[in-house]
């Protein structure tokens, strides 16, 4: 039987994996992908408890979750051509001018 | 073939839970961004699946609609745009602080685990039927998430919109040749 708990530990996995993305990808498209699998492991337990606990509500936060990701996703992506333009890379570690 | 359809939920589970680690995995170790990209496209249906496993059946189309459609697009077109060349190899991939950072990573999942396991779930609702009703009829999935968004969620709805044109506007304006980003040379100004 997958009850809940079996949801919580691969959106467990799903985080520490984005987390680990964050921390050791340099590129930033990358970085923004390791981003999206942490908004995913987010959006795996707010399902998993809706169908748990017969609430719908875990599901509308997950729709929101999910719009604000396509924000954040544009808003990244525009991030990126405007370095891009800027610096010639898109490299985290070459953008370092508020470095103090 | 009693033993498939008797664990036929926990079977599909187990499949698409590897299915989704793996294109994390691959997310976090793909040298060239088209290949993350890729991956990431394989966790995203991965997780559309889950989703139905879960009785989430519109959440799952939205999943695939957004994410595997718009969204793995926006990134494909950026990683076209964006010449990735430049980016050089050393510096792309795991460099020599990647132990310290895998160890940080799996410390936290540890200690997330720990807490999980302490903790409890909550007591156990309607089910699947709860997720379906609109006051006592059975309708679809779809339907009673319409209702539940537009009776008891509307204002964070329309929110939301707002979210997504601030957002907009954000995206063009730094989308823009003119934002004054750009110094002489393409090097910012001192």
């Amino acid at each position: 039987m997958i009850g809940a708990m079996h949801y919580v530990i691969l959106s467990l996995i799903l985080f520490v994996l984005g987390v680990i993305g964050l921390m050791v990808r340099r590129n930033f498209i990358t970085v923004l992908m390791s981003l999206e699998l942490i908004f995913n492991a987010a959006n795996l337990n707010l399902i998993a408890f809706s169908d748990r606990l017969g609430n719908l509500s875990g599901q509308i936060m997950a729709i929101f979750i999910i719009t604000v990701a396509a924000a954040e996703a544009a808003i990244g992506l525009g991030l990126i051509i405007a370095l891009e333009r800027l610096k010639r890379t898109v490299n985290l570690d070459d953008a370092n001018e508020m470095r103090g | 073939m009693a033993f498939l359809s008797a664990h036929f939920v926990a079977i599909v589970f187990y499949v698409l839970a590897v299915l989704a680690v793996a294109g994390g995995v691959g997310v976090i170790t793909f040298k060239n961004p088209v290949h993350s990209a890729l991956s990431l496209l394989g966790t995203f249906l991965a997780v559309a699946g889950l989703f139905v496993l879960r009785h989430a059946e519109f959440l799952a189309a939205v999943q695939l609609l957004v994410y595997a459609g718009g969204i793995m697009v926006l990134f494909l077109f950026v990683i076209m745009l964006v010449n990735v060349k430049r980016v050089s190899p050393e510096s792309a991939f795991l460099s020599r602080r990647a132990p310290l950072a895998v160890i940080g990573g799996v410390v936290l999942g540890a200690l997330i685990a720990f807490g999980v396991l302490a903790g409890s779930l909550g007591r156990r609702g309607g089910g699947a039927a709860a997720l379906q009703t609109v006051q006592g009829h059975v309708v679809g999935n779809t339907e009673a998430i319409g209702w539940m968004l537009y009776r008891h969620f509307l204002v964070p709805f329309e929110i939301v919109s707002v979210v997504l044109l601030v957002a907009m506007i954000g995206a063009i304006i730094f989308g823009r040749k003119d934002a004054g980003l750009e110094g002489r040379g393409g090097r910012m100004e001192p």
